[in-house]
Formats: C-alpha cells, structure tokens, sequence
C-alpha cells in the first residue's frame, strides 16, 4: 500500500485525490528528512559526517521543492495562496491583508478569475 | 487594474460577488471536460503557447547552404471570450439587498462558453489547431445501437477495446445531453440503463451539454491535456445609463496525447 494514512475508502476518492495525497505525503516525507538531518548534522562533532549530513539535507530540500511544485499546479487553491505569499518582501502576516485590501489582486495574475481550475473528482 | 479594466465599471462588490457566483455555479454545472481530462495551469493571460517538443526542418538562412536550420513547433494559446450585458437596475437592487436577481444574462453566457470549451475538447477547433478526442479517435468510434437498450453492450465494447490496447483505468463515460436523458430516464427489465452502464465502467457517467454522442475514456491521467492561461474570469467592456456590458472570458488549448485512451460512441446501429 502506498499510504497508511487514508481516511475514506480509497475507491470512493477517485484517482485525482489519491495523487494529491501521495504528493502530500511524500512532500511530509521530505520535510521530515531535513529536519532529522538537520538535527543530526548540528549535533554530531565528527566534521565528515556532518558533511555528509548536510549535503543529503539539502538534496531532500530540493524533492521537497519538486512536490511542492506538482501539488501548485494540481490544486488552484494552493496555486493562488503559493503566488500571494512567497517570495514577496516585507512581513509575512501583511501579505494577506494587502493582497485583500488591493482592489487589484492583478498583481498575482488572479484578478477576476472565477478559480474554476480542474474539475476532477467533483461530484 | 489588469487587462480586464474591472475597476472602470460602475459595480459594487456586491454587484460583482452576484455576477460571479452565478457564472461559477453554471460553469461548474456545466463543464464536463475538466471532469476526465487531465489540467495543466493557470498560467496567466501573458501565457501564449504550449510547447510540443518537435521541429520541422526549413531552409537556412541566405547565403548559407550547409547550414541546417529546424523551426520548434508549438501549440498557441485560443482566447475565448463571450459578451453580456447586466441591467444596472438589477444591479441596484443588488445594492439594495435583493435575494433574486435577474441575471440571466451572466447564465446564457457562461453556458456558452463551457460548450464551447467543451466542444473543442471533445470534436476539436480547427481554426485554434485543437484536435478533439473524437476527431483523434474517429475510426476507432463503436455505434450505440439501434436501441437504448443496446448503450450497455456498446460501452463493455468500448472498454474490451481499450483494454486490449493496453489502456488501464479508472475509466469514465461521458454522454451529450439527449443520451445522458435517455440513460437516466429508460430501464432494461426496471433497472436503469444508466445503472448498467455504470457497474460496467465502476466510474463516473458525466453528462456533457457540448458533447455530440458518448465517449468511454482512461482517467489514468497523461493522455488528455488541457492546457489554461488564464482561466475563467469576468472583464468589463463599457456602460451607458441602462446596461453594462461585461464578458467571460478563457485562453486555453488542447492536446490529445494518447487517442488510443479513448473511444467514441456514435449514433447509429451495430455493425455485427
């Protein structure tokens, strides 16, 4: 099985749902690993394994970055929010009201769109 | 302000929170593409094509003759983009808190709009380069039957013939809006036809008003894409005293990468 962790009947969520949640999972697994590498790497005193240690950090960083990616452009939701909040300046807890004090959220490319996206797996 | 120069019409928040929540509602009602092909985006208005991975060769450049010189082919982005015009006395009574406004309008022209994506998925645009699924796979096309209670047997022949191709599901079926009636509304011994179609597929039966006939498909993914610049919006056009003119808008395209993943249901009696 590919997951442990599915909460409905697997055949009642439809193949679009299951990828999504391998693709969450797997991105959990990633961000997991560079934590415990991250950890292991600060605590251990012999300096070529904690270059080992950081060198495989980093590359889970980078699997991260590419499920993330698959998962923005599956999921309109997560595709708006990703294009609002990153790489902007400034503090993170003003993005949100800018964006929703602007009366042109043309900024993110969104302005006016009806977020209808993939239709998949709606009833 | 954006290209859809919004903030020049003379609507409310209200007024544009009513216009786009009846669009929504009709194009999600509506569009059935979007349910079983897979979607790649939005990649913005300034998106404008898709690349295919091929080149074709072409003559070099003036004077040179040993020179080889291909040119990329590419699939361009169509703009689609549907007029309507809403009452500004609608709009006022929108204001004013009316719970049944007469937006009519918005609905006619979202319905357009979703057949007319719909159809280019489905039997292709040729003036956008868009070939459909039932263009790709047209001789691949199985008859209904000359009676409803033949649709069961010519969706198992569809599915029989996508699995001897090698093509694994989940599957679906889509129907135009006249099979998908008759499905529902016939029985075969008192079970439902549509029933029966069904527990053959174990899958979605999606009705689809831009659809003419029926097609059984592989929702495995990888084999239907349709690519969006930017999606569905509203942009605003002009206004007088009485009306403003506003319009739906998409830019997308469409590629049919495995058309074996599909096949057909025509109209017409079996051949056997």
């Amino acid at each position: 099985m590919a997951s442990e962790t599915l909460h409905e009947d697997s055949e009642k969520l439809g193949a679009d749902v299951l990828d999504r949640h391998r693709a969450i999972v797997s991105l959990m697994e990633e961000l997991e690993a560079v934590d415990w590498y991250h950890q292991r790497a600060k605590a251990t005193s012999n300096v070529e394994l904690r270059t080992i240690l950081e060198h495989n950090r980093d590359e889970e960083k980078e699997h991260a970055a590419m499920v993330l990616e698959w998962l923005r452009r599956n999921d309109t939701k997560l595709d708006e929010h990703l294009r609002t909040f990153l790489f902007k300046d400034g503090p993170v807890t003003e993005i949100e009201n800018a964006a929703k004090a602007s009366t042109s959220p043309a900024d993110n490319g969104m302005e006016g769109s009806l977020g209808i996206g993939s239709l998949r797996g709606t009833p | 302000m954006n290209h859809l120069m919004r903030d020049l019409a003379p609507i409310s928040a209200a007024g544009w929170e009513e216009i786009e929540k009846e669009a929504k509602r009709t194009l999600r009602a509506l569009l059935a593409a979007r349910r079983v092909v897979d979607f790649k985006g939005p990649l913005g208005w300034q998106a404008s094509d898709v690349e295919l991975g091929r080149s074709e060769p072409i003559t070099p450049p003036a004077p040179s003759k040993d020179v080889q010189a291909r040119l990329r082919r590419i699939q361009p982005l169509v703009e689609l983009r549907m007029p309507f015009e809403v009452s500004r006395e609608e709009l006022d009574a929108i204001d004013r808190g009316a719970r049944d406004p007469d937006l009519d309008s918005v609905t006619a022209a979202a319905r357009e709009i979703a057949i007319a994506e719909d159809r280019s998925v489905f039997h292709g645009y040729p003036a956008a380069g868009i070939v459909g699924i039932c263009q790709a796979q047209a001789e691949a096309a199985i008859p209904l039957g000359a009676s409803h209670a033949d649709y069961p047997a010519a969706v198992a022949a569809a599915l029989t013939k996508l699995r001897d191709e090698g093509v694994e599901g989940p599957f679906a079926v889509v129907l135009s809006e006249q099979l998908y009636r008759d499905l529902t509304a016939r029985t075969d011994g008192g079970y439902p036809i549509i029933s029966h179609v069904q527990r053959l597929i174990d899958g979605d039966v999606i009705w689809a008003p831009g659809l003419a006939g029926g097609i059984v498909l592989s929702m495995r993914g990888g084999d239907f894409e349709l690519t969006v610049g930017q999606d569905f919006c509203i942009g605003y056009s002009n206004h007088d005293e009485e009306r403003v003119r506003l319009y739906i808008q998409e830019s997308f395209t469409f590629l049919v990468l495995s058309p074996q993943a599909a096949i057909p249901l025509v109209m017409g009696p079996n051949q056997g």
